[in-house]
């Protein structure tokens, strides 16, 4: 026919087909490739994973419940019966350093992504829908950024304490999404531009249909680089906020509140504070280096793709 | 054409190979180039994207990254280049040769004055010069590459030219220093045709003034033939042919060179041909072949083409006029003898694809599709960050009207910044507009309701230019194709079959459907985005350039399916392009927009063979047809200058600044010119918008 002009064409031309596998190779599978072949991401996610399945374990191991109380221990260094040792009160400090480690987890993974969750759909709006709306949020945004959050939550404490620690959740994805809210309006708004958008456009695509199909999976990959990132950087607000008194709060324990109890003690009973701070430590370093591994697989213009 | 005293060679290129070590598999973009380069000498180098071209230059300057394995030999006047250091290679690089770049832009430094960057070239291998000499030495060179105020324009910032001046800029620096040597890497592809003559001008000038030998590298046959005294053809890492540019275009003897040279709408062709498109496409480099590397496009490949790569030979037997140059015709063909002596016929080695059968050809009653009438659209041209305040506006589209009728094309052409994009984006927005109306299928787009609009996008649809940023790389071929019909609650069992008769319909296997789009060509993944425009079976398609971006021996398969399309489907064509031997070949209506405006309007035939209005002549007289002798006895109508900021105000004819016309005037028809803004008026069966376009013609075809 003379329509299959074969110009163009590849049938009957299998060398040119070979590279490419029967099965598309989805950009997905090759990232994750690139990832696990970094040395970086393998321990980042390697040690994360271990905390993570520690932190939940891990207590059932030990005899102790974070709430015991050892009579006959107080202020005990390390040995076999409390393996990081025993507070004043005669509490285990393995048991709560992993119940504190537990809930700062679950809040890091709640933060991390929630933020970016959010980041994504009001960058993307705005982005893409622009205008008015477009000005308002990046108002919103402006606004959220020169509050300082920590002195509102200060301010805002005496009712945090009467309220669980899922306020304080609530909290910090609210004053975490701002600056990649920008960073994704930006993106959306060169990617408005892109031909596929707006042929989108022109067939009569309702936006919002738009922003799901087309903008939303074409940020994806800043998303979740930073809600990978964003986990260790809600880790340690949170341990901040907690220090300081206006996180987590009795009876609920979080890393920040250990660390809180054991800095007086830091040099005379080093074990009341040397076990919350390294596992802090440890945690937030595993998540950004596996976060930073993700950015260099995902993003071709981050240092470690440059020549 | 070379004085025989200085024949050797300036530069000597042997065996040259480079290779990219990329993540397990190699790159071979170079593989064994070898070519001379006589003093004085204009050596025009051509190739499709791939092909090897640009590596090779970059290796003979030093500006490899540092991964890439070169072997082989490159002589300057004697001298090895290849390994030696970068310091060593600087003294040479600006001084003996020098280099022009294709993006002019990303080749001047921002934050530095176009003076101070032409006066550090001439410093830098002149200590001696003081830098009040180098400052007045750069203004010189402006001034020798034609840039008007130079002493005031050599204290511009790069961003403060427009692209043709910058190129100029970029000329002024590789000739600062009198070089032996300018390679020339795709000079002019960033830039409009008229501006593309004048920067080839420049060049010949620039070359006259140095007597240097230059190197021009391109994937324009036009643009070589009418500057180069030899010819390379580049394909797959290697030179497959090499001769005088008369002999290669009149008697090539590579087959793929053969295909190129027919696969190419030319303006001086027989509009009516069909074009002959060049099957398949060019093998991967990352494996070494076997055989021709050419042979599975060929279509006079024998067994014997697949038993080892072709080396490139003179082919000495053959009717040729000169007996000189047939010498320096070589091919790396085993058939070029068999091409050479005439035994095999060149029209018949690639055959003309046949029109599409009578039966096939849908009947189309006359009737207007598209009707644009005095469309204007005008941008606020605002100043200042936190209060913004209107500075003034720039009038994109200023009145423009045209009309489309069912079963025919319009070509919509212009330069860039003419308002071409903006007219159709206008259109297909089927919005009310700022002023002036636009009726699509007789509905005037102003009174659409919301349903209405959308029911209306199916009867219009687009297909852009970049056939790789107009499909979402995360989708599959079969959800790209089908997007359009979930807008019209089509279901899915529907989309699948609809899906494939339209991939059948625009020539691919229906089977590709559940692939990606980097899994295709370029010219697949412009007929992919042809059949997702297709498939709500629309009635226009507005065309945005759609084969800019591909290579010339796919382009002519594109068009000949876009032209087998409209035949069968009775489809309307908005046709919008700057490459006006494409327009020539497809269009049977012609707009040429200069600055938001329709200068000239009409039956293509009539205004290709006869344009009345001094900017098309001079439109057509720079377009490059891939002939030397056409192109070397034809005369050029060079504009001055470059299109003026559309935010200017407009007193008269919005051209006078520009034309070639306006000078010859004598004063009181000048005053006209100056006064007036001219409308369009019947001129000769087409429109015209010049007061003086009976005057004589400019130049005479």
């Amino acid at each position: 026919m003379a329509l299959t002009d074969p110009s163009t064409l590849t049938v009957g031309e299998p060398e040119t087909m070979r590279d490419a596998p029967k099965r598309p190779q989805s950009r997905g599978r090759t990232i994750l490739r690139k990832v696990l072949a970094t040395k970086r991401a393998r321990i980042g996610g390697g040690v994360l994973l271990f905390i993570i399945l520690w932190a939940f374990i891990g207590p059932l191991l030990s005899p102790w419940s974070f709430t015991d109380q050892d009579g006959l221990a107080f202020s005990q260094p390390p040995s076999l019966s409390h393996w990081f040792g025993t507070n004043n009160i005669g509490q285990d400090v393995y048991a709560q350093t992993l119940v504190g480690l537990q809930k700062s987890i679950v809040i890091g993974l709640i933060v991390g992504p929630g933020a970016a969750i959010i980041a994504g759909l009001v960058g993307a709006i705005a982005g893409y829908v622009g205008g008015v709306w477009d000005k308002a949020i990046v108002w919103l945004i402006d606004l959220l950024l020169v509050i300082p959050g920590f002195f509102l939550l200060v301010l805002l404490s005496p009712a945090f304490k009467s309220l669980s620690w899922l306020a304080l959740v609530v909290f910090l994805v609210l004053f975490g999404w701002m600056v990649l809210a920008r960073v994704i309006r930006g993106q959306t708004m060169s990617l408005r531009e892109r031909e596929y958008v707006k042929a989108a456009r022109f067939m009569g695509v309702p936006g919002f249909t738009i922003i799901r199909r087309h903008i939303i999976p074409n940020v994806a990959s800043l998303l979740i680089i930073d809600a990978t990132l964003g986990i260790g950087a809600a880790i340690l607000s949170e341990t901040t906020l907690s220090f300081f008194g206006f996180g987590v709060q009795a009876p609920d324990v979080s890393l920040g509140t250990l660390l809180a109890a054991g800095a007086s003690a830091a040099v005379t009973r080093p074990w009341l504070f040397v076990f919350p701070a390294a596992i802090l430590v440890i945690t937030v370093l595993a998540s950004s280096l596996l976060g930073d591994a993700l950015r260099d697989a995902i993003d071709p213009t981050s240092g470690a793709n440059r020549d | 054409m070379t004085d025989p005293q200085a024949t050797a060679p300036l530069l000597k290129v042997d065996d040259l190979s480079v290779t990219f070590p990329n993540a397990g598999t190699p790159v071979h973009a170079v593989r064994g180039v070898s070519y001379e380069v006589r003093r004085g000498e204009f050596l025009g180098i051509v190739g499709e994207s791939g092909s090897g071209k640009s590596v090779s230059s970059m290796a003979v300057m030093g500006l490899l990254p540092t991964n890439a394995q070169v072997s082989g030999s490159i002589r300057y006047d004697g001298v090895e280049l290849l390994g030696q250091s970068d310091k060593e290679l600087s003294k040479i690089r600006g001084r003996d040769i020098a280099m022009i770049f294709q993006d002019p832009l990303s080749a001047l430094t921002p934050v530095y004055t176009i003076g101070q960057q032409i006066a550090e070239g001439l410093r830098l291998h002149d200590s001696a010069l003081s830098q009040r000499a180098a400052e007045t030495r750069a203004v010189e060179l402006l001034k020798i590459v034609g840039i008007p105020n130079a002493e005031r324009r050599a204290k511009s910032f790069p961003h403060e030219f427009s692209g043709g001046m910058r190129q100029r800029a970029m000329i002024a620096i590789a000739i600062a220093n009198d070089p032996q040597l300018i390679i020339a890497d795709e000079p002019t592809t960033a830039l409009d045709v008229t501006i593309q003559a004048q920067i080839l001008e420049v060049l010949q000038k620039a070359k006259d003034i140095t007597g240097a030998a230059v190197v021009l590298i391109t994937h324009d046959l036009g643009v070589v033939a009418g500057n180069a005294d030899r010819v390379a053809v580049m394909y797959a890492g290697r030179i497959v042919e090499t001769a005088p540019v008369v002999p290669l275009f009149r008697e090539p003897l590579m087959p793929y060179t053969i295909g190129l040279l027919r696969s190419m709408p030319n303006m001086a062709a027989n509009q009516q041909e069909r074009l002959v498109p060049l099957e398949g496409r060019p093998p991967l480099l990352t494996t070494v072949p076997t055989g021709c590397p050419f042979a599975p496009r060929c279509p006079i490949a024998v067994a014997a083409c697949l038993e080892g790569e072709p080396a490139l030979l003179p082919v000495l037997d053959g009717p040729v006029e000169d007996p000189t140059t047939s010498v320096d015709h070589t091919a790396a063909c085993i058939r070029a003898g068999e091409i050479a002596d005439g035994s095999l016929r060149r029209p018949e080695i690639f055959p003309r694809p046949d029109e599409v059968p009578e039966e096939l050809v849908a009947e189309v009653a006359p009737e207007t599709v598209l009707d644009v009438r005095d469309l204007t659209r005008a941008f606020p041209l605002t100043k200042g960050v936190v209060f913004r305040r209107n500075i003034g506006t720039v009038r994109a589209v200023d009145g423009v009207s045209f009309s489309v009728q069912r079963g025919r094309t319009l070509g919509l052409v212009g330069e860039s910044g003419c308002g071409k994009t903006t007219t159709i984006m206008e259109i297909l927005e089927l919005a009310r507009t700022q002023g002036g109306s636009i009726h699509v299928n007789g509905v005037d787009t102003a009174t659409l309701s919301k349903p209405d609009r959308r029911k209306l996008r199916s009867d219009i649809q687009v297909v852009f230019q970049d056939p790789m940023a107009s499909l979402d790389p995360r989708m599959t071929i079969e959800d790209i194709i089908g997007e359009p019909l979930t807008v019209h609650g089509v279901s899915p069992t529907e989309i699948r079959s609809r899906v494939g008769a339209m991939l059948e319909l625009v020539g691919l296997e229906p089977s590709f459907a559940g692939r990606y789009p980097h899994e295709f060509s370029g010219g697949q993944r412009q007929r992919i985005g042809i059949a997702r425009a297709l498939v709500v079976e629309p009635k226009i398609l507005v065309l945005d350039e759609p084969v800019s971006a591909l290579d010339v021996s796919v382009q002519a398969g594109v068009i000949n399916l876009l032209e087998d399309l409209k035949q069968r489907l009775g489809l309307s064509y908005l046709f919008v392009a700057h490459d006006l031997a494409v327009v020539r070949h497809i269009a049977d209506d012609v707009a040429v927009m200069y600055l938001g405006r329709i200068v000239e309007y009409g039956p293509s035939a009539t205004i290709f063979d006869d344009p009345k209005h001094p900017y098309t002549q001079a439109l057509l007289s720079a377009v490059p047809v891939p002939d030397p002798e056409i192109e070397r006895s034809r005369q050029r109508i060079l504009l001055n200058g470059d299109l003026p900021s559309p935010s200017d105000d407009r007193v008269g004819c919005s051209f006078r600044s520009r034309c070639p016309l306006f000078q010859l005037l004598p004063a009181e028809k000048q005053a006209v010119c100056e006064r007036d803004d001219p409308r369009e008026r019947p001129v000769d069966g087409r429109l015209v918008a010049c007061h003086h376009a009976e005057s004589d013609r400019l130049v005479t075809a």
